[in-house]
């Protein structure tokens, strides 16, 4: 099926392979204008949107660095986890980034004019000869070129003795969670040495221990409802006026695995690697391996829809595990109007569900299928026999090549892929497109950057 | 937690020793005998019982079992594993002499059966060898080894149910093993990296080469010795020696073997436990979870703040393990001999392990001399 769309592509490098460079963290801003990127170098790099429509580096810096633990001999990555804007206030822009331990709070504003016609400090900053100055002026703001600066503003550390898996800040704008594989902890974005811990499996017994907080999320409207899931598949809907410590549910949403398809893999593929509210907080989207599954927060025993992303994979499960592949996890997004999810795979494909229509299509994101101006075509996987020239074997899926991180803007239809060090950006150029007549025509496109070079 | 499956012994955990070649050998030779056993039936497995013979109607000197009509399922999630649900009754039969009336169903039934046996110790094997070599990740993660921690307890309490525990216990410690004595995890090859290590050399994707359909028992690392306890497992008769030596644990510890910190991670934050109020943990518990698995998951741990002087050397030194050492020496090996490919790799664990775990004393020598060389990390000389 050909799209008849003419997309864009503004940047196209050659890419240099280098481990630093993958990006591992990928996130819009609230309003849609900014994107950041985190790599596992600990950079973060920040493009903005353009009036034309594209996007482009905006401003770039280290954000973690690595450091080294003496005693236990272990190197704590600087690899950025997450990255969490916070609402816009003034002209400047908050944002939250974490590695594994540390949490950091990053302002970046702009700079366009500078103050000349000092009486004391010529132009260069040195000091006047007092005995020179004849007359007094009045400094005036005379415009420069644009300076981007990126501060950071404040550190949130210490508080984990687990790796950092996720942050979300709550829709108050004051306070954020962190959470670790154990805990849960709630943070004031204004307090930097203290933090309450909302939610605890470390059991007693380490012996014990059985289950890991894989992420966790805060209602978009509701300041007191957050959500986190674990690695047992279930996901926990915690209401934090209850009480505060929130290892009981309010909810607990899980699907009982069917007897017939249990196998020793079952809990694997069951643990959930992403969940993200819906934009109107009614609904729940959780991603485990071969799943992804919205859930209606009113029901808890079954999601009301599930999609399969890539269950030619199933019999497959023994190589995955083999290879580790079946511990990856993917993320996965809502649309603007939560009419649509989308989540990555292998082979540098992606998937998005269009709800109303239960259609699906499945998107390369790699340099050789997105040039300038091209039409992403919709993708094929074939288990048996190839119908067609365009399909791609089971067997020939590359899985070295996953796609974890997706975004979506909050009200366009753009979209944001990571694939290794590559950044692709596509975009619907008729933006006011119906979904459900030609679902599949929107996206698909155009913008290819390679960190490193930037 | 959701127990998995219905019945979850709560202090299961899974704690391999690599086995001399002698135990191995004997420990192949009990798995070709349990299976060759299924094929020709002349036990019924262990803990099944006998089902009522009847006659084969085509012969009369065969005897079938009567044999439920059951679906083939996959378990192992590969198309080559399946499994027969409700092997109930075993499948006694006698040959005739012309050897031709055996049901086609059961001797599928037998064959496919004793596959399901073997890829479900393959998995056993790959499970353990993931937890083993967790440490040898670019990332550690203590969520995969959460996961993989509980399919290897999964498949435990499975063999447990089958009655195929009962063969490997027998076979390494000879009935005499102390059912309390607690299966742990492979944490100890769950140590923190060593700086010079280069983790991106080996990782555990050494396995890309092993199909699932092979049989890794040539292989195994595993010394899974079990107690008649079923939930339960054991070590093996020398690991316990030194897993119970106390030489270098204090006095207030459990006797249960805890780690170096330095070498491991292990310890155990209790200021999380006090005020939900303080973040800082300035004050490193003294306390070490002398669990081993729960060392496996304190691997992940980060410290946050250095302790005192004091409080750190007393760390260093009052929690070394000798039974880790045997283990330190593959791991030693494996460092020093990069790029090596699957089974090259096994094939090294296996000699590189110490004296016969049987005798105890020569085993304890060893691991002096690997505590000794474990100083001599820590002291930096």
């Amino acid at each position: 099926m050909e799209l008849p769309l003419h997309c864009k592509l503004f940047l196209d490098v050659h890419l240099i392979p280098d481990s630093a460079d993958v990006i591992s963290a990928v996130e819009f801003s609230q309003s849609g204008e900014f994107l950041a990127t985190g790599d596992k170098g600990g950079r973060v790099v920040i493009f903005q949107r353009e009036p034309q429509g594209e996007y482009n580096v905006y401003s770039t810096f280290q954000s973690h660095e690595p450091e080294f633990d003496y005693l236990k001999s272990l190197e704590i990555e600087e690899k950025i986890n997450k990255i969490r804007w916070l609402p816009q206030l003034n002209s400047a822009h908050f944002l939250l980034t974490t590695n594994d331990k540390t949490i950091k709070l990053w302002k970046v504003s702009e700079r366009d004019k500078r103050p000349e016609g000092y009486n004391l400090k010529d132009e260069e900053g040195r000091m006047k000869d007092i005995s020179k100055i004849t007359s007094l002026q009045v400094p005036v703001l005379r415009p420069m070129d644009l300076l981007v600066e990126a501060s950071l503003r404040r550190v949130f550390a210490n508080a984990h003795a687990y790796h950092i898996n996720s942050i979300s800040i709550n829709s108050d704008c004051e306070t954020y969670l962190s959470a670790d594989d154990l805990r849960i902890n709630l943070w004031n974005l204004d307090i930097t040495d203290r933090s309450f811990n909302i939610v605890d499996l470390k059991p007693e017994n380490m012996e014990e221990l059985s289950e890991v907080i894989t992420v966790a999320e805060f209602h978009p409207h509701h300041c007191h409802l957050m959500a986190f899931s674990s690695s047992t598949g279930t996901t926990r809907l915690c209401d934090m006026r209850s009480r505060a410590l929130c290892d009981q549910h309010a909810k607990l949403f899980e699907e009982a695995v069917d007897p017939a398809n249990r196998s020793f893999f079952s809990e694997i593929i069951s643990s959930v690697s992403d969940v993200k509210f819906s934009h109107s907080g009614r609904y729940l989207l959780t991603r485990d391996y071969l799943s992804a599954k919205v859930w209606d927060l009113n029901m808890e025993n079954k999601p009301i829809e599930t999609y399969q992303v890539h269950d030619y994979l199933r019999s497959k499960l023994c190589t995955l595990y083999e290879s580790d592949c079946i511990f990856d996890k993917f993320e996965c997004a809502w649309n603007g109007t939560d009419s649509v999810i989308m989540t990555g795979a292998y082979n540098n494909f992606f998937r998005m569900f269009d709800r109303a229509s239960r259609r699906d299509v499945t998107l390369e994101a790699s340099r050789e299928v997105c040039k300038r101006r091209a039409v992403l075509r919709p993708r094929r996987v074939c288990v048996g026999r190839k119908k067609r020239e365009s399909d791609v074997s089971v067997d020939s899926l590359d899985f070295r090549k996953k796609i974890l991180h997706t975004a979506w803007h909050p009200t366009d239809n753009i979209i944001a892929i990571a694939a290794s060090n590559n950044l692709y950006i596509f975009q619907d150029r008729h933006i006011n497109r119906v979904f459900s007549k030609t679902f599949w025509a929107v996206f698909l496109v155009h913008s290819s950057l390679n960190l490193y070079t930037i | 937690m959701k127990p998995w499956p219905a019945v979850c012994p709560s202090n299961c955990s899974v704690r391999p020793l690599a086995p001399s070649p002698a135990q191995l050998a004997a420990w192949l030779q009990s798995q070709h005998t349990e299976l060759s056993t299924f094929t020709h039936c002349n036990l019924a497995p262990s803990g099944r019982g006998a089902a009522p013979l009847i006659q084969h109607p085509a012969s009369k000197h065969a005897y079938v079992a009567h044999h439920q009509r059951t679906e083939v399922t996959r378990v192992l999630g590969c198309h080559s594993c399946c499994r027969i649900d409700m092997f109930s009754k075993g499948t006694k039969r006698k040959f005739s002499d012309d050897g031709d009336e055996i049901s086609d169903e059961s001797l599928a039934g037998a064959q496919v059966s004793s596959s399901y046996s073997l890829q479900r110790q393959s998995l056993l094997d790959m499970s353990l060898i993931k937890l083993q070599l967790c440490h040898m990740l670019v990332e550690p993660n203590l969520c995969r080894s959460v996961l993989i921690a509980n399919t290897v307890r999964q498949i435990q309490e499975e063999m447990t149910h089958d009655g195929t525990w009962q063969v490997v216990t027998e076979t390494f410690c000879g009935g005499s093993q102390s059912p309390s004595e607690r299966l742990v995890a492979t944490e100890v090859l769950c140590r923190s990296r060593e700086q010079d290590a280069e983790p991106k050399l080996f990782s555990v994707l050494s396995y890309e080469g092993c199909r699932e359909e092979e049989v890794v028992t040539d292989e195994t690392l595993c010394s899974v010795s079990v107690s008649d306890t079923a939930s339960d497992v054991c070590l093996s008769e020398s690991a316990r020696h030194c897993w119970e030596r106390d030489e270098f644990v204090e006095v207030d510890r459990d006797d249960e073997a805890c780690e170096s910190s330095r070498l491991g991670p292990g310890d155990d934050d209790d200021d999380d436990d006090n005020d939900d109020d303080e973040v800082d943990e300035e004050e490193e518990s003294s306390r070490v979870d002398p669990k081993t698995m729960g060392q496996v998951f304190g691997t992940f741990e980060i410290k946050n703040s250095a302790p005192g002087p004091d409080s750190a050397l007393e760390e260093l030194f009052s929690d070394v393990d000798a039974s880790y050492y045997d283990l330190d020496t593959m791991l030693t090996g494996i460092q020093s001999a990069p790029k090596m490919g699957p089974y090259d790799l096994l094939d090294s664990l296996a000699p590189s392990h110490g004296p016969p775990s049987i005798g105890s004393p020569s085993n304890c020598r060893s691991d002096l001399n690997e505590l000794d060389h474990i100083m001599e990390i820590i002291v930096g000389s």
